[in-house]
């Protein structure tokens, strides 16, 4: 019986990462083609960093079982570290691949010690702290964002703390050769965007393998266990707290990567784009898309990005019919009724085709 | 023969509550003891401090010579103390064998088949049910699995807390047969119980626990014949 739930959940596996690769490879011969409109060419990489916010807050959601609200703050820490790391190696690593790849590891790092400050002292307590924390921990981010100023010249790197509203960026006193890479309440700005739908295809294999293999591992079977019951999980022997750690400072860091990528994919990002709204959204992604299920955030994190674009022709009733279809597609997943109906449909009309399922 | 656990003044507090006011008892090697007592007496307090879950405010845990005082839960089971919790608490989604598996997760790999096939003997109904879902078994059987996962660990002291709570009278028969053998074959058992008429048949050595309080001690039979005891505990 092992060695079958074995096989299956590697089945599943491998099914997600080929939805991907496939997706990947037919969004690049469309793209290539002309075939893709121009605001769906745009939205490639957002998209990509979406599927690896969902997929990363599907592991703290979903195989954690705890409720993080702040999954955009960790994304803005990220974010804003990967910018002011590209920009400022700008001359030190002219390649621009490359360049991306370190500014990503920078994001990761950053928003993983961010995930170590906050899961430190909150992992240790049982309940929802974690939910309230994160929430502050987002709004926190976006104001301390909101107040930094980030340059650089043949100096080095100048920070300042703009806490009293009346610096501005000539404060940092940036040689003539400098660059300013953030200017408080204005966000990152004239930053160089190098992100492609490579980086990003990439960033979702590596987010998905991250994740799948730490849950299928034996540290994966004991964050399940402890999420399952922990007082039993503790009566074998578990560190709950190591555990929850290990599962919730992965998160944060391929949050951080995720966020460096987007941060790198707009010439300017304001910290406000980073807020609760933002951590809900993904949080719908992972809801939608089922605890547990990455093919299932995946999909529903593509598709919740592309909707509210692809829905612009209904203008005003917009988000009235991103509601309905959200509640409808809650209903086709979770109605037993419907459910029954929908097996029957999908059965009739190609044998078995699981996983597509979320839509 | 030696002490295996030795509980002196022990003090435990939930908040301003004074739960366990200066419990003090030992088990001695080979021995089942049991805790018996009404509810709120203080039993499960006692049994979730020496496990670690619980952190006493005075008072000393010895375990095999060793203070228990500060040790994290998670080091006390590779220590060889392994705590069956009151209430069953084995993971329902897992299956009986994965159930298992985690209560070996202190040990080291290789002896985990001996290990299976050793809690398998002991409880052939759990072999029979293996591949089934844990949330899927009757109250007897989550408690045999509860006990096989905590045997997992190799303990050199199992801790059972109530083991026969919610059960059916057969079963609890069943479940009290069970601990006899595993006695028999050399487990040392510190067991809490409600069931005070089952659990002074199978011990040693019993104490007997009355609003955080030791009022009575004495081996089994004598506990069993105490006219006091028989008033308060066993109806009569």
């Amino acid at each position: 019986m092992k060695k079958l739930t074995m096989k299956c959940s590697t089945r599943m596996d491998l099914l997600t990462y080929g939805a991907v690769i496939l997706a990947y490879v037919v969004l690049l011969v469309l793209r290539d083609g002309g075939h893709l409109s121009r605001s769906l060419t745009g939205q490639l990489v957002p998209i990509c960093c979406y599927v690896s916010m969902a997929v990363s807050l599907n592991l703290t959601v979903g195989i954690l079982g705890e409720l993080s609200l702040g999954h955009a703050g960790f994304m803005s820490v990220g974010a804003f570290s990967g910018v002011i790391a590209a920009m400022s190696l700008q001359s030190a690593i002219p390649a621009a691949p490359l360049r991306l790849a370190v500014a990503m590891l920078v994001g990761a790092g950053t928003a993983a010690v961010a995930g170590v400050l906050i899961g430190t002292p909150v992992l240790r307590l049982r309940g929802d702290y974690l939910a309230i924390v994160t929430l502050a921990f987002g709004e926190i981010i976006k104001e301390l964002v909101n107040c930094l100023l980030v340059g650089w010249d043949s100096h080095g790197l100048h920070l300042a703390l703009n806490l009293t509203g009346n610096k501005t960026i000539a404060d940092l006193g940036l040689e003539a050769d400098g660059i300013a890479i953030i200017k408080g309440a204005q966000g990152s700005a004239g930053v160089t965007t190098i992100a492609t739908f490579t980086a990003g295809f990439l960033l979702v294999m590596i987010t998905l393998f991250v994740v799948l293999n730490l849950r299928s591992s034996r540290a994966g079977r004991a964050i399940m266990a402890l999420r399952d019951n922990a007082i039993a999980a503790e009566s074998v022997g578990l560190d709950l707290t190591r555990y929850k750690m290990m599962a919730f400072v992965t998160s944060a860091a391929l949050a951080g990567a995720a966020g460096a990528l987007y941060g790198l994919n707009f010439s300017s990002l304001q910290a406000t784009k980073f807020d609760f709204n933002t951590s809900i959204l993904i949080l719908v992604f992972v809801v939608l898309g089922g605890l547990g299920n990455m093919l299932g955030s995946i999909v529903a994190a593509a598709a919740l990005t592309i909707l509210p674009e692809a829905l612009r022709s209904f203008a005003d009733y917009r988000m009235l019919v991103y509601a309905i279809v959200l509640i409808l597609v809650m209903l086709l997943t979770n109605d037993p009724t419907l459910r029954a109906y929908r097996d029957r449909i999908l059965a009739a009309l190609s044998g078995k085709r699981p996983g597509k399922e979320a839509l | 023969m030696g002490t295996i656990l030795k509980v002196e003044d022990l003090n435990v507090f939930y908040g301003s509550i004074h739960a366990v006011k200066g419990v003090s008892f030992q088990v001695e090697q080979g021995e089942i003891v049991t805790l018996i007592g009404a509810n709120g007496a203080g039993k499960s307090t006692t049994l979730n401090t020496i496990a670690g879950l619980l952190h006493s405010r005075s008072g000393s845990i010895s375990f095999l010579d060793g203070p228990l005082g500060k040790v994290p839960p998670h080091k006390i089971v590779s220590k060889g103390l392994a705590l069956v919790p009151e209430g069953r608490r084995v993971f329902l989604q897992m299956t009986v064998q994965e159930n298992l598996e985690m209560g070996a997760y202190t040990q080291p790999g290789a002896s985990l088949e001996a290990d299976l096939d050793r809690v398998y003997q002991q409880f052939p109904r759990l072999q029979e049910r293996r591949k089934q879902v844990a949330g899927t078994l009757s109250g007897g059987e989550q408690q045999m699995l509860a006990m096989g996962r905590a045997l997992m660990s190799h303990p050199k002291l199992l801790m059972l807390d109530e083991p026969s709570m919610g059960l059916a009278p057969i079963l609890v028969e069943q479940i009290f047969q069970i601990i006899r053998s595993l006695h028999k074959s050399g487990t040392t058992i510190l067991l809490v119980e409600q069931n005070a008429q089952a659990a002074l048949s199978v011990a040693d050595r019993g104490y007997v626990l009355e609003t955080g309080r030791v009022v009575a001690s004495g081996t089994g039979a004598e506990l069993l014949a105490s006219p006091d005891i028989k008033k308060a505990y066993l109806g009569g």
